[in-house]
């Protein structure tokens, strides 16, 4: 059984279909890509994934049972972790409290509950090294440089141990040191069966760490490749005749 | 001897430089600065007028700032939440009519306090449902719920003041307790039990996260709109605690109290250095604009300045504070 399927999944906003009829299927420890024109459908389709829109029609299944995310903590519980496009921070939060955003940990004293400040800097700091970032975990998240930011949100993702990992045009603002980094991290957690919907303008990127990539063109699955035995001409020229319907 | 005293010396000035520069970490540049500006007041009024550090002067500064100290503490949570509430002003008038009606009418202290803080945080409320809910701007929602709150308290009362039957609840306004007047402990304790909230809470956690950012706090799964709601009932809370010191050190409750008194929380408030943008700002630099508009307030009345001219002074003040978060933004944008 697939660790996620995606069946027949449809958004529509108003008259406009954002996404009209995708399916596709992914197992534990299998990194897919996700590629299309802008205008194709992937930011509502990763939103739907993520539990930021809800589907207009078909369905999101999670190891065989049907999820309906009433919002994004529903699919964060699940273990539908995502790292935005545009990062989604805080600017004027510290490196640990965006980590934590909205799932800080709480510590019991009487009737009331106060947030476990240490516990987070602590464990931000950690995730952090992992990441190969000594940011401080005090730090103003608005005074970091864009790499430094790309890390924090990946941090987050990756501090609640994802079993399904969503990744929206990770590698944006990092160097080429740091695209490493988070490519060999991607790896890693393959290897330890976590899912990885990749969404990147990157083809190297995609090319390098996704098993299958799914090609997406006006909302729809215009065809699926797999780069195993492939060139990477080849699959750059084929990757180009599905997103644009014509023959490079 | 010589030699030991002189390290001594080095030792001691390098831990005091050690300490004050630990302290401007924690305080930020702006607190200092402001710190600065208040030393600055005192050394000039203390020099021109001997009455400056009497007993009777600081306890009358401390007067001077409870009322609008009380209210701006909410209004410093709403604002560094992204918002904005201009129906303070109206929400103490209502308020204060209320309790003072509410005795009147031989209900009790204790239930008139409960109804007029209902009544605050009811406007809190409302306000925060337009804002969050209804999605508009907040000034425009506010100067709305100013006008109408207002307006409700001129044809409840009939544009007539109430006075206050019960002198156990005037009292609670013109005592002192060790000294200090009830109104700047009540003041005092708002800020204290606020000023610690903040850090250790999700509710000040919040505060910050969806004025920095809204669209993040959503995509991380925090329900904006309702926190929205918790902030905005807050400032109408705070404001009804303020409208029943108003009545309680008057002795009466006009439907034209604290008029404009929306002025005198937002320049505290952004001259403490909160964010006109959100996201950016400490209840300890409230309480630091405040003293600083008080004792400015008291050193031209000590000074014989006409109290017109004193009007001119706040608006100074208010744009002298718009001007300088707007030089911290842009700093930070560049930086």
């Amino acid at each position: 059984m697939a660790l996620l399927e995606v069946r027949n999944l449809a958004k529509r906003f108003g008259r406009v279909d954002a996404v009209s009829d995708v399916s596709f299927t992914l197992d534990a420890g299998e990194a897919i890509g996700l590629i299309g024109d802008n205008g194709a459908g992937k930011s509502t389709l990763v939103k739907m994934l993520s539990g930021v829109h809800r589907p207009s029609g078909g369905s999101i299944l999670l190891e065989g049972r049907d999820v309906r995310f009433a919002s994004p903590l529903a699919a964060r519980a699940s273990g539908v972790e995502i790292i935005h496009q545009d990062l989604a921070l805080a600017p004027d939060l510290d490196v640990a409290a965006n980590i934590f955003l909205g799932r800080e940990p709480r510590r019991r004293f009487g009737p009331f509950r106060f947030l476990d400040r240490k516990g987070m800097a602590k464990k931000a700091a950690e995730v952090m090294v992992a990441l190969g970032s000594h940011v401080p975990p005090d730090r103003l998240v608005g005074e970091m440089s864009g790499g430094e930011r790309q890390l924090v949100a990946a941090a987050r993702a990756l501090e609640f141990q994802p079993r399904v990992l969503l990744l929206d045009e990770p590698t944006a603002a990092l160097s080429t040191d740091k695209i490493r980094v988070l490519m060999g991290l991607v790896e890693e957690l393959k290897s330890r069966g976590v899912a990885i919907v990749l969404i990147s303008h990157r083809f190297t990127d995609v090319l390098h760490v996704c098993d299958r990539v799914v090609v997406l063109r006006r909302g729809e699955v215009a065809g699926e490749l797999v780069p195993k035995g492939e060139t990477s001409e080849r699959m750059m020229a084929k990757m180009h005749q599905m997103m644009t319907g014509v023959s490079a | 001897m010589t030699g030991s005293t002189t390290v001594q010396a080095r030792t001691f000035t390098g831990t005091v430089v050690g300490a004050v520069r630990a302290a401007a970490g924690r305080l930020g540049g702006f607190a200092i600065g402001l710190i600065i500006a208040l030393g600055i007041e005192i050394a000039i009024f203390a020099s021109r007028s001997p009455y400056f550090f009497s007993v009777i002067n600081l306890t009358n500064i401390g007067r001077g700032m409870a009322i609008v100290g009380i209210v701006a503490v909410g209004a410093t949570i709403v604002m560094i939440a992204g918002g904005f509430d201009l129906s303070v002003g109206s929400v103490m008038a209502a308020s204060g009519m209320t309790a003072a009606w509410a005795m009147n009418a031989g209900l009790g202290i204790v239930s008139a306090i409960l109804l007029a803080l209902a009544l605050g945080l009811t406007v809190g409320l409302l306000n925060g449902t337009i804002v969050a809910y209804m999605r508009i701007n907040p000034l425009i929602a506010t100067l709305g719920t100013l006008g109408i709150v207002r307006g409700l308290a001129f044809v409840v009362s009939g544009g007539q003041e109430i006075v206050v039957s019960d002198m156990a609840f005037v009292e609670l306004g013109t005592q002192e307790v060790l000294g200090i007047p009830i109104s700047v402990l009540v003041m005092l304790g708002v800020f204290v039990f606020f000023g610690w909230r903040m850090p250790r809470t999700r509710f000040g956690r919040y505060t910050y996260a969806i004025g920095s950012n809204a669209r993040a706090a959503k995509l991380a799964g925090i329900p904006v709109a309702r926190w929205q709601l918790a902030f905005y009932g807050t400032a109408g809370l705070l404001a009804a605690l303020g409208g029943l010191v108003t009545v309680a050190r008057v002795g009466s409750a006009q439907p034209t109290a604290n008029l404009s008194a929306e002025l005198d929380v937002i320049t505290a408030v952004i001259l403490g250095g909160t964010s006109l943008a959100g996201g950016r700002g400490r209840l300890f630099g409230t309480f630091l604009g405040l003293l600083v508009i008080a004792v400015l307030n008291n050193g031209l009345v000590l000074a014989d300045v006409p109290t017109y001219w004193q009007q001119v002074v706040k608006g100074i003040v208010l744009l002298t504070a718009v001007f300088a978060d707007e030089i911290r933004r842009s700093r930070r944008e560049e930086g």
